[in-house]
């Protein structure tokens, strides 16, 4: 380390590659910046030369106009999508998790890597018959076709598997004998043990939900029940308006809650995207 | 005689393997959830889009089967637009995966070695992108990007460079598809590179140093070589990630101009629902999961072939 640090230590090395970290660290921070100051950006002065980051007639004359045409809706549907397929997949996910862990059955080999195996499955595939199905099942223009497939998905119970093998069995031999049934167990000693791992998913799981857009694209049809990057999409001015203020408004409100809580949750959210790329 | 011990065996067998099913039942309460919406909404779909895939089908009244014609179709003139969203992947796969992959694993390695301080600073910046809806992003990235007064152009401008075509142009409107990909996805990367980094024992690079190798040949000899598995994954996702393609396309380039940006994802997207050709989309989602198969066999045998 000490040959290291004086070989590298020269200045010029140091200034670049802090020249490198900073130039990128820029380049990731500019759309936000961007975003928020297009926001607030009177129509007249988002473009023009040179370009300008705060101006004098700034207001929030753009969220007036998205909260007029029902972005607090939005933001609720997207919200409640999220936050309910991120509990269910937590519960269902976790207990899967728990049967394939700490539970000897006849055939839970096969069934664990048919499991695995069912991930190489594209999206491009069960698109079209999927959505068959659902209008089958009257579910068009609801938000259960983008709840209801995926609570207990094979990530999920692969990641909380992994997790789970980790406690050890006395403790849950221990339970056994004072009487707790399997449910028991996993209610009252597994999920507490596991708040850290069911973080780390719930953050990955909320964050898919919040941000998906094909599943709403295909299954939702009524604008009071769009999530905000349809309702993003969705949204047009009248003819030869650019509504790119108003965009740009919507855009903040579905970007900072995710940053809100990925800078509340960092090291989880990162334990999480790890886990499965380095175990798997 | 035998033959009775034998099946009295095997009936034994069997009503022990039974009791054993039944004394575990709760463990096949816990994992069916899984299997359950598995046959609804993975099983039963791929089934059923075999079915499609021989058939004429709108969405709506009776279906007509025609063989393999959405197959062969695929190899004339209709199929243009098919082929060309697989050429686009492949394009688009060269063109950013390469890049990104190396500045991923080059910030990993300059923010793993604690040469430069605001580690945790810079690892939040860059990883911020990542969490981020990238409908919202490509809107931003299209806004920066017009041609006429937006902020990249002003600033060449500025430089006394002529402004770029970023959205109008062939390839142009590539590159700019995969600045705002690899904006999303350079984080995820270096953080995956990072995590893969702090396995490897630090006094492996160092002891090479030690014995005269200069920082870079470490990099290349010893951090590359053991960092193989991680990078391996990374390229993976990232070429489903280039064919797969949707919402950064959607929201930047709507596939334009002239199919330059048109990924498979959003062709069959726009087969499916845009035209309501439910036997021809799933046809090519087949087509699609066996070409995206194959390249990730490539891959494996390219790369992965030493271990």
């Amino acid at each position: 380390m000490a040959i290291l640090l004086t070989r590298v230590r020269s200045l010029g090395v140091r200034a670049l590659l802090y020249g490198l970290l900073t130039f990128i660290a820029v380049f990731m921070m500019l759309p936000f910046i961007w975003m928020l100051r297009t926001s607030l950006m009177p129509q007249g002065e988002i473009f023009g030369s040179p370009p300008i980051l705060i101006s004098r007639n700034m207001s929030l004359d753009g969220y007036h106009y998205i909260v007029e045409n029902g972005v607090l809706r939005s933001l609720w549907n997207t919200f409640f999508v999220a936050f309910s397929t991120t509990a269910l997949s937590l519960f269902f996910c976790s207990l899967g998790g728990y049967g394939f862990a700490k539970h000897h059955f006849p055939g839970r080999n096969p069934l664990f890597a048919f499991l695995l195996a069912t991930m190489i499955i594209p999206g491009a595939v069960t698109m079209v018959p999927t959505y068959v199905i659902m209008t089958k099942l009257k579910w068009l223009d609801t938000f259960r076709p983008l709840i209801v497939p995926g609570v207990a998905n094979a990530f999920g119970i692969f990641f909380m598997r992994q997790y789970i093998s980790t406690i050890s069995d006395e403790l849950l031999d221990a339970a056994r004998i004072d009487g707790c049934g399997e449910f028991g167990i996993f209610w009252r000693i597994i999920l507490p043990i596991c708040v850290p791992g069911l973080t780390s998913l719930g953050l990955i799981f909320f964050m898919g939900a919040w941000n998906n857009y094909l599943g709403p694209l295909i299954y939702l049809r009524s604008s009071e029940k769009f999530t905000l990057p349809l309702f993003m999409m969705q949204m047009t001015g009248p003819p030869g308006y650019s509504l790119y203020r108003e965009w740009m408004g919507v855009a903040v409100l579905s970007v900072v809650p995710l940053l809100v809580i990925f800078l509340f949750f960092q090291r989880r959210f990162t334990e999480g995207i790890t886990a499965g790329a380095i175990k798997g | 005689m035998a033959r009775g011990v034998v099946v009295s065996a095997t009936n034994g067998k069997r009503r022990e393997l039974w009791r054993e099913i039944v004394r575990r039942r709760w463990a096949y309460v816990f994992i069916s959830p899984f299997y359950i919406l598995f046959l609804g909404f993975g099983f039963l779909p791929v089934i059923f889009s075999v079915y499609l895939s021989f058939h004429k089908w709108k969405g709506l009244g009776p279906m007509e089967f025609v063989g393999l014609k959405n197959f062969t179709y695929l190899f004339g003139i209709g199929g243009k637009a098919f082929w060309q969203s697989i050429q686009n992947g492949i394009i688009l796969f060269f063109m950013y995966v390469p890049i990104m992959t190396f500045l991923a694993l080059v910030l990993a390695v300059i923010l793993n070695s604690k040469l430069v301080r605001f580690f945790q600073g810079y690892r939040t910046m860059i990883f911020a992108p990542y969490v981020t809806s990238m409908i919202a992003a490509g809107f931003t990235f299209g806004l920066m990007l017009q041609q006429k007064g937006g902020l990249f152009n002003t600033f060449l401008n500025m430089l006394g460079l002529p402004g770029v075509p970023w959205l109008e142009d062939i390839w142009w409107a590539r590159v700019s598809l995969c600045l705002l990909v690899t904006w999303g996805w350079l984080g995820y990367n270096m953080v995956i590179m990072l995590a893969g980094l702090q396995t490897i024992p630090r006094e492996l690079t160092e002891a090479a140093l030690i014995d005269g190798a200069s920082p870079v040949q470490a990099f290349f000899y010893i951090t590359i070589p053991l960092l193989r598995p991680v990078i391996l994954f990374s390229v993976i996702l990232s070429t489903m990630g280039s064919f797969g393609l949707f919402n950064e396309v959607q929201a930047l380039t709507g596939g334009g101009p002239m199919r330059a940006t048109l990924t498979t994802m959003v062709h069959i997207y726009n087969v499916a629902f845009g035209n309501f050709r439910f036997g021809r989309a799933s046809a090519q989602g087949y087509v699609y999961f066996a070409l995206i198969f194959v390249f990730t066999l490539l891959q494996l045998r390219y790369f992965g072939r030493e271990e």
